[in-house]
């Protein structure tokens, strides 16, 4: 089992629930490193349903959505299925002001959103 | 640093490094001063990420990370105003040159969208005409004053 710094990873039922660590997104170095383990999960380890929920996350950058994206595009490319959950409304007006919602398949709360896998 | 409070206005004025993470003690401070003057945890979200991405701008793109330039940054709070001016030692850039980051064929690409969200974050951005300088300003709104 790899040891992550930035994120919580378990499972529930076939969908891998991914949780930050970091309150606050915006040091460049955690958020490649942030990157590193997201990628990790579907090129290493395999994993096709992952949930990121944001309960834990005040702030990202617009760095922070770069490697968001990118997990998008690699969890596609696989036919995996990603979705996010439990986001607040300042960063969810973030993903709306970029049109990432239209990107993204963003849910409300972690149940509603496992239960749509 | 220099930092002063006088008539209901804070005010800062520093020269930070073109160095990764040199933001950090002035937007905590800003951050600080918002909370102190009673903006509400929405603007003050708005007004940190605007920061966040000027700054960020300024050191990575705009010094390019030179060790011998500097980002020099004044801020003024007050109950009913935040204004932040931020400076580089770079050639400057055209901002209206910055793709719009949510036509369809750059959705999902992964950077560029930092411009953006501080014109939406913030009342007003103005950039001077070399570009290597922007001012952010953010009125508070009638609803939470």
């Amino acid at each position: 089992m790899p040891t992550h710094k930035r994120i919580d990873v378990s499972k529930v039922g076939d969908v891998t629930v991914v949780k930050f660590v970091d309150r606050k997104i915006l040091d460049e170095a955690g958020i490649q490193e942030l990157g590193a383990e997201l990628f990790s999960l579907v090129e290493h380890d395999n994993r096709r349903s992952i949930l990121v929920s944001f309960d834990n996350v005040d702030f990202l950058s617009s760095a922070a959505l770069g490697k968001l994206i990118t997990l998008d595009r690699k969890v596609k490319s696989v036919q995996g299925r990603l979705k996010m959950c439990n986001i607040r409304p300042e960063i969810l007006e973030v993903f709306q002001i970029t049109k990432l919602n239209k990107v993204f398949d963003i849910r409300g709360e972690e149940a509603e959103a496992i239960s749509a896998f | 640093m220099s930092d002063q409070t006088s008539q209901g206005l804070w005010q800062l004025s520093i020269d930070l490094p073109s160095e990764r993470g040199a933001n950090r003690q002035v937007t905590d401070e800003l951050l600080n001063q918002l909370g102190a003057y009673g903006w509400q945890p929405a603007d003050v979200f708005a007004v940190h990420l605007a920061v966040e991405e000027a700054i960020v701008n300024a050191i990575v793109h705009g010094n390019k990370l030179d060790a011998s330039k500097k980002v020099h940054v004044e801020c003024e709070v007050s109950a009913d105003r935040v204004r932040v001016a931020i400076t580089d030692e770079g050639p400057g850039f055209d901002p209206a040159s910055v793709p719009d980051c949510t036509a369809e064929e750059r959705l999902e690409a992964p950077s560029g969208r930092g411009v953006m969200l501080m014109r939406s974050f913030m009342t007003s951005i103005e950039y001077n005409a070399a570009g290597n300088a922007v001012v952010l300003e953010k009125v508070r709104g009638p609803a939470d004053s």
